[in-house]
């Protein structure tokens, strides 16, 4: 038994020296395959991404892989987060010493980055964020933001909803989906609907819950709102997957959507569109998710030593069944 | 003196197992300097950052180890991590309460939480599961409660503890881009790398540790040599309440904020890493070492893939469940060749 254990102990060490002389060599390269870098003018681009939560996600991960390709000049190392803040400061961390060009980053949440941040200035990469924000006390960790304007989303929303249902007599009682708490879709569209119904006394939020912007939770949620009180008049969700969990809850419960109670919906998947035809969902807030093409005009730049403006917004639309026809069901790519 | 020799052999049954973990670790760990050497894989700071990302790992899985040695489990470790940070948040930027204080509290916290749990499990001979389920539920509505929104720490104390960095001055790399590095660890890694070294001692070297290991693998026999089951039990439960608390501290410095999703699941990651370094979940065999490097393990495997790069992270899983697999396997094949050694000599 002893010597078995002394075996395995004279493997362990070979294997370690081994282990080090590889190091060593690799150490040796570093400066070589530096200088060959910098040659090709080939730009390593790390992109974390959330995780693959929903439809629009999925869409925003395709919009990226697609721009970021080898044909227009990139090398991009892909890192699903799976939802997860922490696996997130890990891949970061990875492509800090990787040392990729540019980093880009879809926040799992807005706070918690100052540490890797620092990191990555430290290292001399600059920092792109993606969809959502991220807070830190230095403006100057993150080089760009390219994303939706969630706030005006919310707003937009509370004004249709004033105009729709502003004039009718009695409460109106509204159910909130809310996205995963903290991130920064949810806060602004929290926000910017609450503000934009404020002066509104009729209406009423009486029930307000995260559906963590999935299908499954979203209905699980409408769900117990349904239990909880029988005269809800709109939900909002946040995003589409969890709206269609409500029409699923809604369905079940006995009552029609976007009849019985109006649905107002955030992110405008091609499928939410189609709802908005056939009527279950009254207004769809676009919320664009190709941002691709805009993070790859970004990183050339930088590398370019370009002056880049700090926020960069995408285009948005309001979609109700007016203006949803079938052309723009069918050239919608989400 | 049976009993003595038993545990012996047990030790030294783990021995082996926790050879084939090391070697395990520095096989990937040479597959991927081999695969990405020239994308600084080699560089020390990867190797260092396998620590930094782990720590809270770390600390969580040597807590870990213990319950599991006695043969209990643990399953609210995660929630408390999260309480812990939800709670540091709260009194720091809310209540304004000073970070030494707020540590402070948190770590007494956590011993509270423990000796609850213990109580529970040793004395009332509840399963450890059901009260743990009991406590990850408890610790996770209690953040939820404290704040449904994700609280920043903007502590000053705190941020300087978070990105105080201990750099190893003597040795440099550059990076991709020609920088110069230092390579450096941050406070949780020496605090992760403390526990580990103390928690070694404890349990090797102690009457506590000796005790530790009586109770898991046979608590009659335990009870026969003198030793007192249930206060092994109770103290086991607050050193995992103690060092889950610390561990959340240790994630904390890594996140600086406060959040409900915080560490979900993070109890699996910390059994993964103990099952992988050769702890039984039958109770009686385990050691801190190879709980460190199961830890090492699940992160290397994520490095690899985040060097990949286009592979999905998904994968992590997936080579943790077949390395679950081999492991448990193989520690089967292992218990069973021991029986039988057992049996024979017995019958000399």
């Amino acid at each position: 038994m002893r010597r078995s254990i002394k075996k395995v102990a004279a493997g362990l060490l070979a294997t370690m020296m081994i282990g080090t002389m590889l190091t060593g060599c690799g150490g040796g390269n570093k400066k070589d395959s530096a200088s060959s870098k910098k040659e090709t003018s080939e730009i390593n681009i790390g992109f974390s991404q959330v995780g693959a939560e929903s439809d629009w996600r999925v869409a925003n991960t395709k919009s990226m892989k697609s721009a970021l390709t080898a044909k227009n000049g990139f090398k991009l190392s892909f890192a699903d987060a799976q939802q997860k803040q922490e696996n997130q400061t890990k891949a970061v961390r990875e492509f800090i010493t990787q040392g990729v060009d540019v980093i880009a980053i879809a926040p799992v949440t807005e706070t918690g980055w100052e540490t890797v941040l620092k990191e990555a200035k430290k290292a001399d990469i600059p920092v792109i964020t993606v969809d959502r924000q991220i807070k830190t006390s230095d403006d100057s960790l993150i080089t760009a933001w390219v994303g939706s304007d969630f706030k005006k989303e919310g707003v937009k929303a509370a004004e249709w909803l004033i105009k729709e249902k502003g004039k009718e007599k009695g409460d109106v009682n509204i159910a909130v989906l809310q996205g995963t708490i903290g991130s920064s879709a949810e806060i602004g569209r929290t926000k910017g609907f609450k503000e934009g119904i404020k002066d509104q006394k009729n209406f009423k939020i009486i029930a307000s819950q995260t559906g963590e912007f999935t299908q499954a939770k979203g209905q699980e949620v409408m769900e117990s709102f349904l239990k909880q009180n029988k005269d809800i008049d709109v939900v909002v969700a946040q995003n589409d997957n969890m709206a269609f969990g409500a029409i699923d809850a809604l369905k079940a419960a006995g009552k029609t959507p976007g009849k019985d109670v109006t649905i107002i919906s955030f992110d405008a998947i091609k499928a939410a569109l189609k709802k908005v035809q056939s009527g279950e969902i009254n207004a769809e807030f676009e919320c664009n998710p190709l941002h691709g093409p805009r993070v790859a005009e970004l990183a050339k730049k930088i590398m370019k030593g370009e002056k880049v403006d700090k926020i960069q917004y995408v285009d948005e639309q309001v979609f109700t069944k007016d203006n949803t026809t079938k052309e723009v069901i069918n050239k919608r790519a989400y | 003196m049976a009993m003595v020799e038993k545990i012996k052999n047990k030790l030294r049954g783990n021995g082996f197992l926790l050879a084939v973990t090391i070697v395990l670790f520095f096989v990937l760990y040479i597959a991927g300097a081999i695969l990405y050497g020239d994308r600084n894989f080699t560089s020390p700071q990867v190797f260092l950052n396998l620590f930094i990302s782990n720590a809270g790992l770390i600390i969580a899985a040597v807590g870990m180890t213990f319950v599991l040695i006695t043969g209990g489990i643990d399953i609210s470790i995660g929630s408390v991590i999260g309480v812990v940070c939800m709670m540091l948040a709260w009194m720091m930027e809310v209540k304004h309460m000073s970070a030494v204080v707020a540590i402070i509290l948190v770590l007494v916290f956590g011993v509270i939480f423990g000796l609850v749990q213990g109580f529970l499990v040793a004395y009332l001979k509840i399963q450890p599961f059901i009260v743990t389920l009991g406590g990850m539920f408890f610790a996770r509505g209690l953040t939820a409660l404290i704040s449904s929104d994700m609280i920043s720490i903007e502590n000053p104390t705190f941020l300087s503890l978070a990105n105080y960095r201990i750099y190893f001055g003597f040795i440099t790399y550059y990076n991709n881009r020609g920088v110069a590095m230092h390579p450096y660890i941050y406070l949780s890694v020496v605090i992760a790398l403390l526990v580990v070294a103390i928690s070694f001692v404890i349990l090797r070297y102690t009457k506590f540790g000796r005790a530790v290991f009586a109770v898991g693998g046979n608590e009659q026999s335990a009870l026969l040599m003198g030793l007192n089951p249930k206060v092994t039990k109770l103290k086991v439960y607050v050193l995992n309440g103690f060092l889950a608390s610390l561990a959340g501290f240790a994630f904390c410095l890594n996140s600086c904020g406060g959040f409900v999703e915080q560490a979900r699941g993070f109890e699996m990651d910390a059994i993964a890493a103990a099952v992988i370094g050769g702890t039984l979940l039958t109770g009686g065999v385990g050691t801190v070492v190879g709980s460190l490097f199961g830890s090492l393990i699940k992160g290397i495997i994520e490095t690899i893939i985040t060097f990949q790069g286009t592979l999905s992270s998904w994968w992590t899983r997936i080579v943790i469940a077949l390395l679950l697999c081999f492991f448990v396997i193989l520690q089967s094949v292992f218990k069973s060749i021991r029986e039988k050694r057992l049996a024979q000599g017995n019958e000399k």
